[in-house]
């Protein structure tokens, strides 16, 4: 019994996404994306739209290429040694992968929060203003504690920290420290946030803030995120793309993929037969 | 499975791994121990042979300054004044005190009390005070190395009279007698270069030329040894090329430094023809030397900052150039800076190659510039414990003190930099 379901899950050959990967106003697109680590895939032909102003969850067992798809859509795979993509991403229609583009731009357009908390060890101001700095977004010292406190008010924190602006963010707990972190990415106004797995080193109280954030902040952003816990993906996100193995399986609204998985394979994972 | 029993057989294993643990921890301490002795042994054996060079013999005596025994008629004329017989002030009013003396072998000998060298302390007195001509004033002035041993030794209850006459001793004990010679603060050990005369020596033509040599490596190393590390660690692409080059770093820094000197030798003086014995060429010497070391710790300090803040750097849309500059260059300077300063304590103790590019001369002028001839301390060392008067041996020892607590001031100021930049945050 056992036997037949696993070899049930076998992936075909020839898979296609199921579900409604594209849409009609796309913030980004990705055409047929391999991603090879040195000679090893990581990615399989992934085909994906990603709207304007959604919240994007990328869920899957470990090692199934979440981050390796993450990264690839503001270039962080770039510092990896080795690492090649083939395939299109565009975002607003201009390639992301064309030798014209600059990274450093993508990556002020595309802000990322990583796993684990990781602030500057610098003052939070510093923190927060970092990117507006070198970006050249503020003209006077004005404009720029103007910043500050926009961003830390938007990610939470303003009321924890504004009167300690000048103590070191690695002092905040490890919750603030994440909170502080966004504030970092959205201090730059980026349009796409990239979040991989934020609150898998936070507590329930603190992750409870985090979500309440990334639907705050969804009014403004496009956000992908990355994530291990399902109750999390049905929380915050619009929709929920299923990965494994390096492939796309399926994307769907976020309560149907939940709900009614259409392939198998989503719905052996989110019953937890495996993961 | 009875638990009872996997309970006997673990704490059966665990008293065998308690005394394991204890015979380690005893290995442990007696290593630091012996390496504890050896540094007091050290200390004690250099201490007690060095302490006395802090202090010389003087003779007390009144001088009095008369124009005609010099031989000059015009303190502003510089001729003259080098012509001068300068030395026969302290040698006639050593004769007045002994008014006995009247053979010339007995005056030669009484003349032998005295630096020869004390006639010049004179001339810069005068020149000091020009009014005291043809006045009479009581001055110490410096007495032989000879008589600077004896009345040491002497006093240390030990006497050693090899080098002196029976006669000389007794008026020794009749200057003892009146209050008449005493130790006192050595100051040309502090204020001199290197003299023939180990009453006159002093090191610091050889501080001095340390100091000059290492700035000169320190400007040199750090930068480019900082610069490099920072390109191989975050710019160089990863081939065979860097994997080449950074086998030859490592290789660099097991060379042993004579090479480095030969090196010098042959393209700095030989083939630039940078002059021979100036702290230019040292510096150069020693940078090639201190730069493999520089180069590692550096690139150790770099590879030790977390990637998650170079991430960080790189996700808000720092360019490579910022990354480093604003956040990799920072985290990693304590870590540099104490290799810097672990290679410029090595480059201070280093001969061998100083040797070979001819820093090795004597030299009695105290450098005024990097061009300037010098020598460096350790090398200083090596001249004043090769040098066969009694006398060098309490200097040599005082030499290494002073460059031993060169060395600990350094070192202490690495861990003092460190702490202060670490401390940030
Ligand atoms: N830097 C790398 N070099 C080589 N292979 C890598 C590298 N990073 C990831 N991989 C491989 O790529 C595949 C996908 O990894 P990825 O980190 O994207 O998985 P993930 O879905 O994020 O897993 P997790 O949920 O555990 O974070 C894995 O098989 C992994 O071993
Ligand atoms: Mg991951």
């Amino acid at each position: 019994m056992k036997l037949k379901s696993e070899q049930a899950l076998e992936l075909d050959e020839s898979h296609v996404t199921v579900g409604q990967s594209f849409c009609d106003d796309p913030k980004m697109t990705m055409r047929n994306v391999d991603v090879f680590y040195s000679d090893k895939q990581a990615i399989y032909d992934v085909n994906i739209d990603i709207a304007k102003n959604e919240v994007i969850a990328m869920i899957g067992p470990s090692g199934c290429g979440k981050s390796t798809f993450l990264r690839t859509l503001n270039r962080m795979n770039d510092t990896v040694e080795g690492c090649r993509v083939d395939g299109q991403i565009c975002m607003d229609g201009q390639d992301l992968y064309s030798p014209k583009l600059d990274v450093v731009e993508l990556r002020a357009r595309v802000g990322m929060v990583f796993q684990k908390p990781n602030p500057f060890p610098k003052s939070i101001r510093d923190n927060v203003t970092y990117g507006p700095k070198i970006h050249g977004l503020a003209d006077t010292r004005v404009d720029l504690d103007e910043i500050l406190e926009k961003s830390l008010r938007k990610a939470g924190l303003w009321e924890e920290v504004k009167d300690r602006l000048d103590q070191p963010g690695t002092g905040l707990s490890g919750g603030q420290q994440q909170r502080l972190c966004i504030a970092r990415a959205i201090a730059v106004s980026p349009e796409v946030i990239l979040m991989d797995e934020p609150c898998s080193a936070l507590d329930p109280i603190a992750t409870a803030k985090i979500e309440e954030l990334i639907k705050e902040l969804s009014q403004n952003f496009t956000i992908a995120i990355v994530t291990h816990s399902m109750q999390q993906a049905a929380r915050v996100s619009h929709r929920t793309a299923y990965f494994h193995l390096g492939k796309l399986i399926e994307v769907n609204p976020t309560e149907q993929v939940f709900t009614m998985p259409k392939h198998q394979l989503t719905e052996a994972y989110i019953t937890g037969r495996f993961g | 499975m009875s638990d009872s029993k996997t309970l006997i057989k673990i704490q059966h294993s665990l008293t065998q791994r308690n005394r394991a643990e204890a015979r380690f921890h005893w290995y442990g301490r007696i290593a630091i121990l012996i390496g504890l002795m050896a540094v007091a042994l050290l200390f004690i054996d250099i201490v007690g042979k060095g302490h006395g060079a802090f202090r010389a013999t003087y003779i007390n005596l009144d001088i009095r300054y008369d124009a005609d025994l010099i031989g000059i008629d015009n303190l502003s004329d510089t001729e003259q004044l080098s012509a001068g017989n300068w030395q026969a002030l302290p040698k006639t009013a050593l004769r007045e005190r002994f008014p006995d003396v009247s053979s010339r072998r007995d005056k030669r000998r009484l003349n032998n009390l005295l630096s020869n060298g004390a006639g010049f302390d004179l001339k810069d007195r005068l020149l000091a005070s020009p009014r005291l001509l043809g006045k009479t004033e009581s001055v110490w002035v410096l007495a032989d190395d000879d008589i600077d041993t004896y009345y040491k030794s002497w006093l240390d209850g030990n006497a050693y009279e090899a080098r002196l006459t029976g006669q000389q001793i007794q008026w020794i004990g009749e200057l003892h007698e009146q209050g008449s010679i005493k130790l006192k603060f050595n100051s040309n050990l502090f204020n001199r270069g290197d003299s023939r005369e180990p009453e006159q020596a002093g090191i610091r033509g050889a501080a001095v030329g340390s100091f000059l040599t290492l700035v000169m490596t320190l400007m040199l190393s750090f930068p480019i040894g900082v610069c490099a590390a920072i390109y191989l660690e975050e710019f160089a692409p990863k081939n065979r090329w860097t994997d080449f080059i950074e086998v030859n770093i490592n290789n660099l820094a097991a060379v042993p430094s004579i090479i480095f000197g030969l090196l010098g030798l042959a393209i700095f003086i030989n083939f630039f023809h940078v002059p021979r014995s100036v702290p230019i060429v040292g510096g150069l010497v020693l940078t090639l030397m201190t730069l493999p070391t520089i180069i590692i710790t550096s690139r150790a300090a770099i590879k030790s900052v977390p990637p998650s803040i170079r991430e960080a750097a790189l996700g808000v849309g720092a360019s490579r150039y910022q990354m480093v500059l604003h956040h990799v260059l920072p985290l990693a300077l304590p870590g540099m800076l104490t290799g810097a300063i672990i290679g410029m304590a090595q480059a201070l103790g280093e001969t061998a190659p100083l040797l070979m590019i001819g820093m090795v001369a004597f030299i009695v002028d105290i450098p005024n510039g990097f061009s300037d001839p010098a020598t460096v301390l350790p090398v200083q060392i090596f001249l004043w414990a090769d040098s066969p008067e009694r006398a060098f041996v309490e200097k040599t020892s005082a030499a290494i003190m002073v460059l031993l607590s060169f060395l600990i001031a350094m070192n202490t100021t690495a861990v003092w930099l460190r702490r202060r930049l670490e401390r940030r945050w």
